[in-house]
């Protein structure tokens, strides 16, 4: 088959329903201390066109997420169940021969750290040209000037000299420039954004996170933008996915979740954000503890041990995710924040740290201080 | 260019000192570097010469000493002699061999090329055994060919090459001619091991197989294990991720973006293994009886012949640095992140 | 992948032997593996390999070797020298190795060359460990002048190829055991002296170690105390490389002719490298002469190799960047 008729199949794929469908997705890993639930039965959609934000700490799965649905994670020692839909059509038992014609010209990715996702000691024009030769079937020079196109269209000045050049000799922040225009090469129609600035100054972090807004407003992509930041997030998703220990604990809409959270990780987010409103000097909230072990069998809510509202039942059953009040909201708490039951729990968990403070005169710091 | 003009400056002082510890190589003998020429029949304390009642024996052995530490310029300062056994050396001058006379320069340049020819044969065979083995086992890493691959190199490391001269000296020298004869009928030699000086080159490569082959098996098993390791580091980089997400094919991504830096480590460590690759030549050379650098120093000091095994000490030391030196600087050409950083600097 | 020349104070230090260069790649690897682990969870130092069957069959062998180097007088074995059979026997019930082509027991002359071959080894690079390994751990610590001095140093050494450096010693310094023994001490100088000055360098500029100095801790209390335990084991990994490099380098002076003459005052000694030198001019006839010591060698170096390589890797030493 020749690389152009690959590309002429996929250049015109049904554009009704969802463009992306996630049911039930499991990754797990094999490893010598037993198998790590790394994703634990994640499901969502994504329209053309929108922004989904998965947020969570480090090590709560929102990365091999990202990597297992586009069918990027080395097949060894792996396990993967679960539906993935593209446009329609199941791509989650797809051997990576066939993955292949979907990454890039369908769906693309941005990586965390612009210093080591570039490879060193190739140009960065042969990087970006690189896969239009291979995708598009186009000669050397139309690659070129597309490369420069796509350069100076990510606010890349001097976009000419730059094809010349290898990655270390430009900026972190002109790095993920050039990871977007690669990323952008052959107009995927969904875009994933692994931590697309953690790595970067702060400075740089809301232009490039502006930059692909653009982008993708522009190119009318889906994109996946996964972070740690809610703030990142705040008014740049369309909707937002809050992921701990492998899992979904909330979906809703950007704007039902921040008005309307339900669930006690996501306020513990909420509150790690600083604001501006603060008063200087005040201490921020950390969510106390460490992620759970994802390794072996789940017992409970996992957040149960850091959770201010946990209650007997959250140690022993396992919620599943509820729909909320709002069309599309849903979480997966027994005593969801704002609600009468989760007052009362956080009440009641209130009562039972006084009289441990009281009996033992100790200063015990409560799990969401 | 800077990088360039800095690495020589500092290659000069190395070759001086490195000359100067291979100078005083002689003086390691006790006694000083005339028991070197006269053994046990050096006179260490001159002063007794110039009793007048020596016996006939005592005052020969006074003449040859007082000639030998004439013709050495024993009695000027060490840094004189030291110079002007370098200012000769330097132009090509290493004096005459005290065992056939033959000047020591004429024997090198004799010798040095078949030696070099055995090296740069082995390099050309460990190389083509290690890069496609390396490249297999790291690309199905932990597979069934990757961990046999990886075993024997493991278990080639360890045998020594004198050993392994002998293992294939055995099964390819004797036992595969006795098979041929025997079974077949063939009284063919296809490895022969006696090398012609004047033979042609297809009778010199046939001749050189079996030493070469030895040098190149215990490379092949250091270069594959070296690139085995490297690559599957270099495929776990993030870089191999985004070209994956690219949608570029796995064969292309492994030539194009993972082998590439990878053959840069190979190429310095080409530099570095030249060292043991010289140490196996000298083994090789005495076991199939090649007459190159190595059969002269070994035979230089069976012989006790001195300026012989000194001036091929000096000049294989100086092979050795000028090519980890040559590395260095292709490296830099080559690996462009090393050559930015170079020219920063 | 990476700058080499990032590892080249490791990469140079072993002109004989890869495993070294090698094995900072390695650990790289271990911590890549272990951080797409690490990411879903598992915390890398968690995972700790098992030494493994293989590791114990390799440090079986050491021991059953260094007790027969001890205790082989003791046993009831034919005088290595003594011409007890006929000549070139092969293996029997009499003669378990058979004989060698002077009717000599192989068995007993294999056991007696495991004397030298330890001492030689074990004495050069417990030289090497004191001298390369002491220099090492002050020019990491101290820096400055001392460690240029030192470093200058090595790099000289290292600029003969090992073995030409040996010959030359050898030659025109005579060969007794001890000669012979600092001979290779002087080798292994140099690369024992370039990996613990690049780890004592490493530890020492880690936090904990900055931590004791900012709170007034005398340097030789922090020397001891903070960056020796760490430097420790990946030293004890080279050490056991570093005794299997010796001892080669041992046999194949004495495949030359150029093994040791005398030992503890006894001239002509048994040793693996001249038993096989012996045994390879009648390599046609009785191959087993050449072979048997030759094994015994190739088992030990393996053995050395191996429990080397386990070791580093199951201490890993993967945040040592070397």
């Amino acid at each position: 088959m020749s690389r152009k008729s690959r590309a002429e199949r996929f250049a015109d794929a049904p554009g009704d329903g969802a463009l992306l469908e996630v049911e039930d997705v499991k990754t797990y890993f094999r490893t010598e201390r037993g198998t790590v639930r790394a994703v634990d039965g994640v499901s969502f959609s994504l329209e053309r066109g929108k922004t989904l934000g998965i947020v969570g700490e480090s090590g709560c799965g929102k990365s091999v997420l990202s990597r297992s649905v586009m069918g990027l994670l080395p097949k060894q020692n792996l396990i993967r169940e679960g539906s993935i839909k593209f446009e329609g059509s199941e791509v989650a038992n797809l051997v990576q021969k066939d993955m292949q014609r979907f990454w890039g010209t369908q769906m693309s990715m941005i990586f965390q750290d612009p210093m080591t996702s570039l490879n060193p000691v190739m140009k960065i024009g042969n990087q970006i040209t690189e896969s239009l030769r291979y995708h598009l079937d186009v000669d050397k020079s139309f690659a070129r000037e597309t490369a420069v196109a796509l350069l100076a269209s990510v606010g890349i000045p001097e976009p000419k000299r730059r094809l010349s050049e290898y990655p270390h000799q430009l900026s972190g922040g002109m790095r993920q420039r050039v990871m977007i225009a690669i990323a952008l090469a052959c107009g995927p129609k969904l875009l994933f954004a692994d931590e697309p600035t953690t790595a970067l100054d702060v400075t740089v972090q809301a232009q490039i996170l502006d930059l692909l807004q653009a982008q993708q407003r522009e190119r009318f992509m889906g994109m996946i933008l996964v972070t740690h930041d809610l703030g990142v997030v705040a008014g740049r998703a369309d909707d937002i996915a809050v992921m701990y220990a492998g899992r979904i604990v909330e979906k809703a809409s950007a704007r039902t979740l921040f008005t309307e959270m339900r669930h006690p990780y996501t306020e513990a987010l909420m509150k790690s954000i600083p604001k501006l409103s603060d008063k200087s000097h005040t201490r921020l909230a950390a969510i106390a503890g460490r992620p759970p072990d994802l390794v072996g069998e789940r017992k409970g809510c996992s957040f149960a041990a850091r959770c201010p509202y946990a209650q007997p039942r959250c140690r022993e059953e396992d919620p599943t995710l509820v729909d909320g009040a709002t069309l599309g909201h849903q979480y997966a708490c027994f005593f969801p924040v704002g609600t009468p039951e989760g007052r009362e729990a956080l009440a009641r968990n209130q009562d039972a740290l006084d009289t441990t403070v009281d009996a033992t005169d100790t200063t015990v710091t409560p799990g969401v201080g | 260019m800077g990088f360039l003009l800095r690495r020589l400056a500092l290659l000069v002082p190395v070759l001086l000192v490195v000359s100067f510890l291979t100078f005083m190589l002689m003086s390691l003998r006790e006694g000083g570097p005339e028991v070197n020429f006269l053994g046990p029949r050096a006179v260490q304390d001159l002063s007794i010469c110039d009793d007048p009642e020596l016996d006939l024996n005592t005052q020969t052995a006074c003449e040859e000493t007082i000639a030998i530490r004439e013709e050495l310029n024993l009695d000027d300062p060490l840094l004189v002699r030291y110079f002007s056994w370098l200012g000769n050396a330097i132009q090509g001058d290493f004096g005459d061999s005290v065992i056939t006379g033959v000047p020591v320069s004429q024997t090198i340049s004799e010798r040095l090329p078949t030696s070099i020819a055995l090296m740069l044969y082995a390099q050309f065979i460990a190389l083509a055994i290690a890069i496609p083995m390396g490249i297999i086992s790291a690309y199905r890493a932990n597979g069934v060919v990757d961990k046999s691959t990886t075993g024997l190199s493991f278990a080639l490391i360890a045998i020594p090459s004198f050993v392994l001269a002998l293992v294939l000296l055995f099964f390819l020298g004797v036992k595969l001619d006795e098979v041929l004869s025997d079974r077949f009928g063939w009284a063919v030699d296809p490895f022969p091991t006696r090398y012609d000086i004047d033979a042609s080159f297809s009778d010199k490569a046939a001749a050189l197989f079996l030493p070469a082959l030895t040098l190149g098996l215990g490379l092949a098993a250091v270069y594959q294990r070296l690139l085995r390791t490297d690559l599957v580091a270099t495929l776990h980089e993030d870089f191999i991720f985004m070209a994956k997400a690219k949608g570029i094919p796995a064969r292309r991504i492994l030539f194009r973006h993972a082998l590439r830096p990878s053959l840069f480590s190979l190429i310095t460590v080409v530099g570095i293994q030249v060292g043991a690759l010289i140490g196996g030549t000298i083994v090789v050379e005495q076991i199939f009886l090649v007459p190159g650098l190595g059969l002269v120093i070994t035979q230089g000091i069976f012989k006790f012949d001195y300026q012989v095994v000194q001036a091929s000490v000096l000049v294989i030391t100086f092979i050795y640095v000028m090519v980890n030196f040559f590395v260095d600087i292709l490296y830099g050409v080559l690996d462009p992140r090393v050559r930015h950083a170079r020219s920063a600097r | 992948m990476r700058d080499p020349r990032a590892d080249s104070s490791l990469s140079e230090s072993l002109p004989s032997n890869s495993l070294y260069v090698e094995s900072a790649l390695e650990m790289r690897t271990d911590a890549i593996v272990s951080e797409v682990h690490g990411a879903s969870g598992a915390p890398a130092d968690a995972i700790r390999r098992r030494l493994g069957f293989g590791f114990w069959l390799a440090a079986s062998w050491l021991v059953l070797v260094t007790l027969l180097a001890v205790f082989g007088p003791l046993l009831p074995l034919d005088d290595p020298k003594a011409l007890v059979g006929e000549s070139k026997e092969s293996f029997s019930t009499e003669h378990w190795l058979g004989t060698d082509s002077l009717g000599r027991d192989l068995l007993s002359r294999t056991v007696s060359g495991a004397r030298i071959s330890l001492i030689v080894g074990f004495a050069a690079v417990a030289g090497g460990l004191i001298v390369g390994g002491t220099i090492g751990l002050i020019a990491g610590f101290r820096r400055g002048w001392f460690e240029r001095t030192s470093m200058a140093g090595g790099d000289i050494l290292l600029s003969f190829p090992a073995v030409v450096l040996a010959l030359a010693i050898v030659s025109f310094r005579g060969r007794d055991l001890w000669d012979i023994v600092l001979t290779l001490f002087i080798l292994s100088v140099a690369p024992i002296l370039r990996l613990t000055r690049a780890n004592s360098l490493q530890w020492s500029q880690r936090e904990f170690v900055q931590a004791s100095r900012v709170l007034g801790a005398k340097d030789s209390t922090i020397l001891r105390r903070e960056v020796l335990p760490n430097v420790l084991m990946p030293l004890a990994s080279l050490a056991l490389v570093g005794v299997a490099i010796v001892i080669v380098a041992e046999g194949t002076l004495a495949f030359l002719g150029l093994g040791i003459e005398s030992a503890f005052g006894v001239a002509d000694p048994v040793s693996w490298g001249k038993m096989v030198l012996e045994g390879s001019k009648d390599l046609e006839t009785a191959p087993h002469i050449a072979f048997v010591p030759a094994t015994a060698l190739f088992l030990t170096v393996l053995a050395l190799n191996f429990a080397g390589d386990k070791i580093r890797g199951h201490f890993d030493v993967k945040e040592s960047a070397l």
